[in-house]
């Protein structure tokens, strides 16, 4: 297929909390190719946002990316200057947040918010940055475009706003679009608008993307390639259809079992028992272990090792580990 | 919004009435009046100057005598001062406006750059000496610093004047009457300033604090601006509309004089009048005086609401 766009390598994300030091993001290593879209599915505070934020160096104070490689289109972005990070940001990676309503400020206008990175990183002047940002908003699907950019966000619905969000991630053409959550606060109607706005996008600007979600039916949907989290680690990881037909690690089979089908009348919804260990002074082991039910004893004292186990399909798991690795 | 602000204008002068009616019978409760006060005088020629200043007549006649004067502009004769209320106002009031605007402008520079600062290096030693520093000074009653300062720095270094507003019989003019006057205001403003800074530098530092870790900064910082930008744009716009409502309630502050520091400094500003006219039961200047004030407190909060709107677009006056 296409080139690596990005490779992450055994990224490690630390924040120092009064508790002690949690591991977020922990030894995580994936790879985005130009024009793919990546997944990363877990459950809320399994590290996936994190992730993401790690990669902008956008993550709160108390973080620090502490180890590992992020290699973007040549470049170690971890060894990049403040400046250099800056010049990329919004210009060759556009970031697309959960929650739309509160990620444009209140007190500027829709334009002028929009004109921002256009004039940062293409270097128009204000109208032509004006008018480019119209040319997006009407690209994106809203109309009254001049009307558009002189209004506050209060003034617009949430949908309306993600696709402002969209706007402003796509203004400078980026390589790569990362979306956390984009669906998550949007009505279900919404949510496919703008899912289908997203695919469109990137089939027309053959841009990559890493979407954040929690929410399998956005997988299926939207993804070439998956990978699952749990606790700050990648369990496991695979094409999609492979993955969504054939899941391998327990949690990923608990995770799809967990995902009401239509058609299909259940009482009762499968969920998978117990809770995210907390993340603080984690022991070796693997970290599904309590909740999983195929642990063995070995599952307490040993971390498994991503490894492949089907045709381009890796799992971090004891259950397909060789006895004489053990 | 013209609506509005008509609505507003009628309820202003509704809300004066009240204030003057209470103020009046407030201070007509007070017992003694500034007759009664000279003991020297004999209780006849005292009922006949009670009569003469209309003071033994019952408060409510007295009350709309008084307004009905006050309403034609006319707001009386000062019994101490045996001059025209507004002259004699006129006279000190502007002598304390000046002090308090320095002091005002002072303040909320230095509150707004020291809270922001500390805000975006939270826990620096810059935070911790900032406050350090406001807690310190806000904490110091205020005429012990006053007091302070004279021995230092009028007394001890002796280049500064340890009070009044001009040297003793100086007759200068022009800048040079201006330079002297600044002279003897940097003290005043300075304490001034000491005393109101630390709950303003907190309130930056808290809004600044709170806005930085807003959703819509970190959407500008991944829109790849300058940090600079992120701040001082994004933030601080942010942080600062709710200080607006502050700023307005700041503008009968400005006339009423300070009573403390104008006593330490012997500086002849409006503060000691209007103290004198409370013990003396000076009632015209007194009704005057807080009149005025409750007019411009009045008007402070009008201008809040209608600034407030005017800035932040969420607000919007109906």
């Amino acid at each position: 297929m296409n080139e690596t766009l990005l490779q992450v390598k055994h990224l490690q994300t630390n924040f120092y909390t009064e508790n002690g030091v949690v591991k977020a993001v922990n030894d995580v290593s994936f790879a985005i190719r130009e024009g793919e879209t990546v997944c990363i599915v877990g459950e809320s505070g399994c590290g996936k946002s994190i992730t993401a934020l790690s990669l902008m160096q956008l993550i709160p104070e108390n973080g620090k990316v502490e180890g590992g490689e992020i290699n973007f289109s040549g470049k170690n972005l971890l060894d990049l200057s403040k400046k250099d990070i800056r010049r990329l940001r919004g210009n060759e990676i556009g970031m697309i947040f959960q929650e739309p309503m509160t990620s444009l400020n209140p007190v500027f206008t829709i334009g002028e918010q929009m004109i921002e990175p256009i004039q940062e990183h293409l270097l128009l002047s204000k109208k032509d940055a004006y008018k480019k940002a119209m040319e997006l908003i009407t690209m994106l699907g809203i109309p009254n475009a001049e009307k558009i950019v002189n209004l506050y966000p209060h003034e617009l619905s949430g949908g309306m706003l993600q696709r402002i969000m969209i706007a402003i991630a796509l203004s400078c053409n980026p390589k790569l679009i990362i979306a956390d959550e984009p669906t998550t606060a949007l009505d279900v109607t919404i949510q496919a608008q703008i899912l289908d706005l997203l695919r469109d996008i990137k089939k027309e600007f053959n841009t990559s993307m890493l979407l954040i979600t929690h929410d399998l039916g956005v997988v299926a949907e939207m993804a070439d390639y998956v990978v699952v989290m749990y606790a700050g680690k990648v369990v496991e990881e695979g094409p999609v259809l492979e993955l969504f037909k054939n899941p391998q690690h327990p949690y990923t089979k608990g995770l799809l079992k967990a995902k009401p089908v239509i058609g299909e009348r259940k009482d009762r919804l499968y969920t998978i028992a117990g809770q995210v260990p907390n993340l603080v002074d984690l022991h070796e082991a693997c970290y599904f272990a309590d909740r999983c039910e195929h642990a063995m004893d070995i599952c307490r004292m040993k971390q498994p090792v991503l490894t492949e186990i089907a045709k381009g399909q890796k799992a971090a798991c004891w259950l397909y580990e060789d006895g004489e690795n053990r | 919004m013209k609506q509005y602000v008509l609505q507003r204008f009628l309820q202003m002068i509704v809300i004066l009435f009240g204030t003057s009616f209470i103020i009046f019978f407030l201070f007509a409760m007070l017992p003694g009046d500034y007759i009664d006060s000279n003991i020297s005088l004999t209780p006849q020629r005292a009922q006949e100057l009670k009569a003469l200043y209309g003071l033994d007549q019952p408060v409510l006649q007295r009350y709309f005598t008084w307004l009905g004067n006050a309403l034609h502009g006319d707001f009386g004769y000062s019994l101490k001062h045996q001059e025209k209320v507004l002259s004699l106002l006129n006279k000190y009031v502007w002598n304390s406006f000046f002090v308090a605007i320095f002091a005002l402008v002072l303040t909320w520079s230095i509150a707004l750059v020291s809270g922001v600062i500390s805000a975006i290096k939270q826990y620096s030693w810059f935070d911790g000496f900032v406050t350090f520093f406001v807690f310190a000074a806000m904490s110091f009653p205020s005429f012990f610093i006053s007091l302070l300062f004279i021995k230092w720095f009028g007394v001890d270094l002796q280049i500064l004047p340890i009070g009044g507003m001009i040297d003793t019989g100086s007759d200068s003019t022009g800048l040079a009457h201006l330079l002297e006057v600044g002279k003897h205001m940097i003290l005043p403003v300075t304490i001034l300033t000491l005393l109101s800074i630390g709950s303003l530098t907190r309130y930056f530092r808290t809004g600044m604090l709170e806005v930085i870790r807003q959703d819509y900064i970190r959407t500008a910082r991944a829109k790849g601006l300058k940090e600079r930008v992120v701040i001082f744009k994004h933030a601080l716009k942010n942080a600062i509309l709710p200080a607006i409502t502050l700023l307005a309630f700041e503008l009968p502050g400005l006339f009423s004089g300070a009573i403390i520091m104008e006593q330490i400094f012997n500086w002849p500003g409006v503060g000691r009048i209007q103290l004198e006219s409370v013990s003396f039961r000076d009632y015209p200047v007194l009704m005057a005086f807080t009149m005025f004030l409750s007019c411009l407190t009045i008007i402070g909060n009008f201008l809040a609401d209608v600034t407030y709107a005017a800035v932040d677009p969420r607000i919007r006056l109906k």
